[in-house]
C-alpha cells in the first residue's frame, strides 16, 4: 500500500513520510530500552525487598518459560517435553558439582547446559519429522523416555534425587552461599538468557521463524529450509531450558524427578499461556504468578488442591484468556494510547 | 521343561499373555483417541483421566450402589460418555474454531482437574476391585496357566474394537462420521447435524476409554494416576501406528504389548522404555507411522 501511494507523491513528500516512520521507530526503540532498564533496576533492588530464594526460583522458571515461549510463540511448535531439558541440565550440573568438589559452579552450569543442548538436538531431529499434534505427542513420549532413564540411571539418585549439591565459589572466589551473591549471579544468567531470546526474535532469523509459523508452505516455496530453522529454534530453546535447570540446581542444591515429570512440561506451558504466548514479557509474568501461587497455596489449607487450581487456570486461559496477561495489556495499550 | 532362548516356556507364554492384555488396552485407548481425532481434530489429553474415571465409577458403584461388574460394564461407559458429551458441548465446542492445539491444552487442564480432585479424595495408593466370581481361577493350557480374567479382557477388548469397526464401517451413523472426517462443512451443507455428530463422537470415544477403565479395574490397582502414565505410552503407540485405520490401531496396540512383554522376559530394565524406543525407530524409518497415510 505504501508503494502505490508513493507513486502519486513527490519525492520530498515520500521522504518526509519515511523519515517520520523512522523517527517513530527510533522513539519506540528508546522507550523499549528505557523500559528494559527500569526492569533491570527493579531486578537489582528486588532482593532487598523480597525473599531472595523465592526471587531466584521465579527467575529460573521465568528463563525456563521464556525458552519454551521461543519455541511456541515464535516458531509455533508446541513441545510437551521441555521438562526433559530442565531435568537434564539440573542432573548433570548437580552430579558434576557433587562429585568433583574442585569444579566451579559456572563450569558445572555450562556443562549441564551443553548436555541439555545435545538432548535437544536428538529430540529436535526426531520430533520435527512430525507436525502439529503429533509433534506434541512425540516430544511428550521422548520426555517420558528420559524420565524413565533418570529413574534407573545410577548417577541421578533414582526416586531420592541428588541432595546437598554444593553451591561452591563462582570463578573460584565469589562464595555463592551468600544468598545475595547467588541472587545476582542468577539475575545475570537470566539477563543473558533473555537477551539471547530478545536478539533471536528480532533478528532476520527470527523473522523467518515467524514466517514459518504463519505459513510454512509459503516459507518453503520462498526457498527456506524450514526444517533447519525449526531445528535451530528447538535446540536454542532446549539449551536455554537446560541453563534454567542447571541454575536451579545450584540455587536449591538439589535435582529431583519432579523436574523430569510431565507435570513440569505442563506447568511451563501454563506459565507461558497465562502470561501471553509470543510476547517477551509474558512468560516472565506467567512464571512469577504460577510460582507465587504455588508458594501461597502451598502454605494455605488449599495446599493439596494446587494441581486442580492450575488445571482450572489452564481451562479458563484456553477458553477466554488466550492472549494472556501481557497480550491483553498490550491490546488495551494499543487501543487507548495509539 | 521346554525352554525358549533360555527362558522356561511357561514364563515366556505368561509374559506374552500379559503383554497381549496390556496391548488390548493400548488398542482400545488408541482407537478412542483416533475416533475423536478423526472428527474433532484434537488429541484428547483427558483420555487417561476418563479411563481412570471408568475404573473409579466401577469401584464406587460396587461399593456404594451395589452395581455388579456386568452392570458396570454397561452403565459406566454410558455415564462417563455422557459426561464427555457435556464437556464437548460446553467447553470443547467453544474453541472448535481455533488452532487444534488449544483442544490439547484444554483437555490437559481437564485431566489435571479430574486427577487432582480424585487424589484429594482417595489418595494415590490404589484400591482393589474384586475379580468377578465367574472369572476367578484360570485355565490350565498344559504349557501354561492362563488366568480366566485376562483371557476375558482380551476377548472383550477385541470384541469392542470389532464393534467399533462395525459401527464406523457398516452403519449409517458411521458413514456420516467418515464423511464428516473427510469434509464436515460439506456434510453440514447436506443437512447433517454436524455439531450433534461431533458431540456423539466425542461421547463415544470417551465411553471407549471408560469401558477400558472398567475392564482394567480388577486387573490393576484403581488409583487416580492410573491413566496418565498409560496415556503417554498410548500416545507413543499412536505415533507408531498413525491414526489412519482401526485395524492399524489394533495391530499396533497388540504388537506393542507383546514387544513390551518380551522385553520384560529378556531385558527387564528396558521394559518401561521399549515402546518409546520403537517410536524413535519408526520416526527415523517411516515418519508417517506404520499405518499412516503420506501427507
Amino acid at each position: 500500500m505504501a508503494d502505490s501511494q508513493s507513486l502519486s507523491q513527490t519525492p520530498s513528500e515520500a521522504f518526509s513520510k519515511t523519515s517520520a516512520v523512522l523517527e517513530r521507530q527510533r522513539r519506540a526503540k528508546i522507550r523499549r530500552n528505557l523500559f528494559y532498564l527500569a526492569l533491570v533496576v527493579v531486578g537489582l533492588v528486588a532482593p532487598f525487598v523480597a525473599y531472595p530464594v523465592f526471587l531466584m526460583k521465579v527467575l529460573c522458571f521465568a528463563l525456563f518459560a521464556s525458552a519454551f515461549n521461543l519455541l511456541l510463540g515464535y516458531a509455533g511448535l508446541l513441545s510437551f517435553g521441555h521438562a526433559a531439558f530442565l531435568a537434564t541440565g539440573g542432573y548433570i550440573t548437580g552430579y558434576l558439582l557433587a562429585s568433583y568438589p574442585g569444579l566451579t559452579p559456572e563450569l558445572g552450569i555450562i556443562a549441564g547446559t551443553l548436555v541439555a543442548t545435545v538432548v535437544g538436538v536428538v529430540f529436535g531431529v526426531l520430533s520435527i519429522r512430525r507436525q502439529g499434534i503429533y509433534f506434541a505427542m512425540v516430544t511428550l513420549a521422548l520426555a517420558q523416555l528420559v524420565y524413565f532413564v533418570y529413574i534407573q540411571a545410577p548417577f541421578t539418585g533414582g526416586e531420592d534425587g541428588l541432595h546437598g549439591v554444593p553451591r561452591g565459589e563462582l570463578f573460584g572466589f565469589i562464595n555463592l552461599s551468600n544468598s545475595l551473591a547467588m541472587y545476582y549471579f542468577v539475575f545475570a544468567i537470566f539477563i543473558f538468557g533473555f537477551a539471547v531470546i530478545q536478539r533471536t526474535v528480532h533478528s532476520p532469523y527470527g523473522q523467518v521463524m515467524k514466517a514459518i509459523r504463519e505459513n510454512e508452505p509459503r516459507a518453503v516455496s520462498l526457498g527456506y529450509n524450514t526444517d533447519a530453522y525449526k531445528l535451530v529454534a528447538f535446540v536454542l530453546s532446549a539449551a536455554l531450558a537446560g541453563l534454567a535447570g542447571s541454575t536451579k540446581t545450584v540455587v536449591f542444591q538439589l535435582a529431583s524427578l519432579t523436574d523430569a515429570h510431565w507435570h513440569m512440561s505442563g506447568e511451563v506451558i501454563l506459565m507461558t499461556l497465562l502470561g501471553g504466548v509470543g510476547t517477551l514479557l509474558g512468560p516472565i509474568t506467567g512464571a512469577g504468578i504460577v510460582v507465587s501461587l504455588q508458594h501461597v497455596l502451598g502454605q494455605s489449607p488449599l495446599g493439596n488442591w494446587v494441581s486442580v487450581i492450575l488445571g482450572i487456570i489452564f481451562v479458563v486461559c484456553v477458553l477466554s484468556f488466550r492472549s494472556g496477561i501481557i497480550g491483553e495489556l498490550a491490546r488495551m495499550y494499543n487501543k487507548n494510547f495509539k | 521343561m521346554t525352554m525358549i532362548f533360555g527362558v522356561p516356556l511357561a514364563v515366556f507364554m505368561g509374559q506374552i499373555t500379559l503383554g497381549l492384555v496390556n496391548g488390548a488396552f493400548y488398542a482400545l485407548l488408541s482407537l478412542g483417541l483416533a475416533v475423536i481425532f478423526g472428527l474433532l481434530k484434537i488429541i484428547n489429553f483427558a483420555h487417561g483421566a476418563q479411563y481412570m474415571l471408568g475404573a473409579f465409577a466401577a469401584l464406587l458403584g460396587l461399593e456404594y450402589l451395589g452395581i455388579n461388574y456386568w452392570l458396570a460394564l454397561l452403565l459406566v461407559p454410558l455415564v462417563v460418555g455422557a459426561f464427555g458429551m457435556v464437556l464437548e458441548r460446553y467447553l470443547l465446542r467453544r474453541i472448535a474454531h481455533l488452532d487444534h492445539l488449544y483442544g490439547l491444552l484444554l483437555t490437559f487442564g481437564l485431566a489435571l482437574i479430574l486427577e487432582g480432585t480424585l487424589v484429594n479424595f482417595f489418595g494415590v495408593s490404589g484400591a482393589r476391585y474384586p475379580t468377578p466370581e465367574v472369572f476367578q481361577g484360570g485355565l490350565n493350557l498344559g504349557f501354561m496357566f492362563l488366568p480366566t480374567y485376562r483371557a476375558w479382557v482380551l476377548v472383550a477388548a477385541l470384541a469392542m474394537c470389532l464393534f467399533t469397526w462395525f459401527m464406523i464401517e457398516r452403519t449409517r451413523l458411521g458413514a456420516y462420521l467418515r464423511a464428516g472426517t473427510e469434509n464436515s462443512q460439506l456434510m453440514q451443507a447436506f443437512g447433517v447435524n454436524v455439531p450433534l455428530l461431533i458431540t456423539l463422537t466425542y461421547g463415544f470415544g470417551v465411553a471407549l476409554a471408560a469401558f477400558a477403565g472398567v475392564l482394567a479395574a480388577p486387573l490393576y490397582p484403581v488409583s487416580p494416576t492410573m491413566g496418565s502414565s498409560l496415556l503417554i505410552v498410548v500416545f507413543a503407540v499412536v505415533v507408531i501406528g498413525g491414526m489412519g485405520s482401526i485395524l492399524g490401531a489394533i495391530i499396533t496396540g497388540l504388537s506393542m504389548g507383546i514387544i513390551e512383554g518380551l522385553t520384560k522376559v529378556y531385558y527387564p530394565e528396558a521394559s518401561n522404555t521399549v515402546i518409546f524406543l520403537v517410536m524413535i525407530l519408526v520416526l527415523l524409518l517411516r515418519p508417517v507411522g506404520l499405518f499412516g497415510k503420506e501427507a
